[in-house]
């Protein structure tokens, strides 16, 4: 009986698994064969002639790939850090105190996950401008906080629900000071909560596309810009270059990450919440 | 040795219209070991806190050796709270628990390993060090708790609930851990607990907390003999109250005269005696022998308790089984209450 139940659970884990792969997977193939491509019409199942030209323009000066690699780069993990340094004393307000407001402050945070960014983004626009920060870097890394940071303050607050604040109270007594307190009892427990919102919180900015095009205004070009501008141009080639760069950091964080998301650590608790 | 004075100490929470700790007032000397006792929620762990610094009392003063130490951090206090739960650092192995405390005191690595071997052994644990917490039974984990607060020698320390987790056979190893090396490091020591048997086990001081009020600050005994009201006696198992008044010497209550100790007061008030102290007569040749129905037998093992009512007072009585084999529900007996072990509580 249980042997027959386990190949169930075992036929069902590979069917899953399957279209898993066939959903995520597939759908990048073309994109790394075009990347190498010259010239791929229909009906044919390959291109008919090869060429490494594509990622030979996309490494070049001139298509300003690399620039804006960086720039995406920079961007995102200024937003992840100030995700971090905003997020964990949120979660664990919301997580560790009861307070009046709490509800409410908590469907504030989620706002950003239910409202659509482009609803909200043209208000912040107008703002923006009489900041000055329109069309600057500073001004894409602040507004792309808006939806990194409902990730982050989910998690952490998963986190702070089963955090005891009694072991800081504990080192406390043992003598530790408490920039010491944090960072030898704080910091180690949560630790797998900053590790996973952090990267939560950098692929969602490395994602953006319509807050940086409005409010970087053209000035601020990011990856997933370039990536739509050769796409919409029809340079299928170098749009398939771009976007087996533009996945990498996705595949290395998932592989980073296998361990923490298992559910053991309790690290997407928060989640739980949504 | 840091004589520990704890002055008109309050605490009300914000929110809350009675305070969790009224006026308590405490003089702890050096080296003494002292337990709070009271029941779940009558201010005990808050009183610890604010010697430990991890709350700030609403109004009163706490002194070391004189000195006020309200305005110091817990850090720089030097004083350790030991918590119920043990709170050991999960991240860590045991040695670098020990070590934790020496480690924020910037002692140097070498130091702190000799130290850290030499109080694991002290504690009766010397190759567990590099395991981790998770892995060491409760009465290890609290040794561990233990260990790593001794290791800075604080003036002192404060233990919550030190024996409550513990099974029964391992709670007379870490009475005797404790006691030793409190003696042996003359650090004065405050525990809390809820129950009387340990602290009475424990301490040379016990002071009893009832509805966030001190009742009693004595020797463990003087909680038997000489109860300060029917509350406190109550709390250290009395069961007999028999009111009455005093003149004399002499005790009139329903239940006749009795006589009283020498030096009693006199007085309306309330008579109290142990069932343990009860004894059945055989005849009426001694003094405060009473007529006495047998209302119910409870049998316990090593002891026998008993119901009994004389004139139209419930007592309970504790007896060996031995003395009271053969003994009938319903039936009359003669017991004697020593004058020696009545106590006369007078509002």
């Amino acid at each position: 009986m249980s042997a027959k139940e386990s190949r169930g659970v075992r036929s069902f884990r590979f069917l899953t698994g399957a279209v898993l792969i066939i959903w995520l997977v597939l759908p990048l193939i073309p994109l790394a064969i075009w990347s190498f491509a010259h010239g791929w019409f229909f009906p044919n199942l390959l291109p008919t002639k090869w060429s490494m030209k594509a990622w030979e323009y996309t490494f070049s000066d001139t298509s300003g790939v690399i620039d804006s690699l960086w720039l995406t780069i920079g961007i995102s993990l200024t937003a992840t850090v100030l995700s971090i340094l905003i997020g964990v004393p949120a979660g664990r307000a919301l997580g560790m105190y009861k307070f009046r407001g709490k509800e409410f402050i908590e469907l504030l945070i989620l706002a950003p996950i239910i409202v659509p960014g482009i609803a909200v983004v043209l208000g912040i626009h107008s703002v923006f401008i009489s900041m000055g920060l329109n069309n600057t870097v500073g001004g894409v890394i602040l507004v792309h906080l808006i939806p990194t940071l409902p990730y982050m303050i989910l998690v952490m607050s998963g986190i702070f629900s089963n955090y005891d604040p009694a072991f800081e109270s504990q080192a406390r007594s043992l003598g530790a000071s408490p920039l010491k307190t944090f960072w030898y009892v704080t910091l180690p427990a949560i630790l797998p909560g900053i590790i996973v919102g952090g990267l939560f919180a950098f692929l969602v900015s490395w994602s953006q596309y319509i807050l940086t095009l409005l409010i970087g205004g053209g000035r601020v070009v990011t990856l997933p810009l370039l990536l739509f501008n050769f796409a919409t141009s029809g340079r299928n080639d170098i749009t398939g270059a771009i976007g087996m760069i533009y996945i990498l950091p996705g595949i290395f964080i998932l592989l980073l990450t296998a361990r923490h998301l298992s559910g053991r650590s309790g690290a997407v608790g928060g989640f739980g919440q949504i | 040795m840091t004589h520990v004075s704890i002055k008109s100490l309050t605490k009300v929470y914000p929110g809350a219209t009675e305070p969790s700790l009224d006026r308590l007032s405490l003089e702890i000397k050096s080296g003494e070991l002292t337990a709070l006792l009271g029941p779940s929620g009558c201010g005990k762990t808050t009183t610890m806190k604010m010697i430990a610094g991890l709350l700030e009392p609403t109004s009163g003063d706490v002194t070391f050796d004189g000195r006020s130490v309200l305005n110091d951090k817990p850090e720089h206090r030097g004083v350790v709270m030991v918590f119920q739960n043990y709170l050991l650092f999960p991240y860590m192995s045991v040695a670098d628990n020990v070590g934790f405390g020496l480690k924020m005191r910037k002692v140097d690595k070498a130091e702190i390993d000799q130290r850290v071997g030499a109080m694991l052994e002290q504690v009766k644990l010397p190759d567990l060090g590099q395991r981790r917490p998770s892995e060491l039974s409760g009465g290890q984990q609290q040794r561990v708790a233990l260990a790593r607060a001794l290791i800075v020698q604080p003036d002192v320390l404060l233990l919550d609930e030190p024996l409550s987790n513990l099974d029964a056979h391992l709670r007379f190893e870490m009475r005797d851990l404790i006691r030793s090396l409190q003696q042996e490091m003359g650090i004065t020591t405050i525990f809390v607990t809820h129950d009387q048997e340990e602290a009475v086990v424990l301490a040379d001081k016990v002071a009893l907390i009832l509805d966030g009020c001190m009742k009693q600050y004595d020797s463990p005994n003087v909680f038997y003999k000489r109860p300060v009201d029917e509350s406190t006696a109550r709390f250290f198992g009395g069961q007999n109250f028999i009111p009455g008044h005093a003149e004399g010497g002499l005790f009139d209550s329903s239940f006749g005269k009795l006589e009283l100790p020498q030096n009693s007061a006199s007085g309306t008030g309330t008579l109290t005696f142990r069932p343990e102290n009860i004894r059945i007569a055989a005849d009426q040749s001694q003094p405060n022998t009473l007529s006495a129905t047998l209302v119910d037998t409870v049998y316990l093992g090593t002891q026998t308790r008993l119901k009994l009512t004389i004139g139209d007072q419930n007592v309970q009585a504790v007896c060996n089984p031995n003395d009271v084999e053969g003994l009938v529900t319903g039936q009359n007996l003669l017991v004697t209450i020593p004058a020696e072990a009545v106590w006369l509580l007078t509002s």
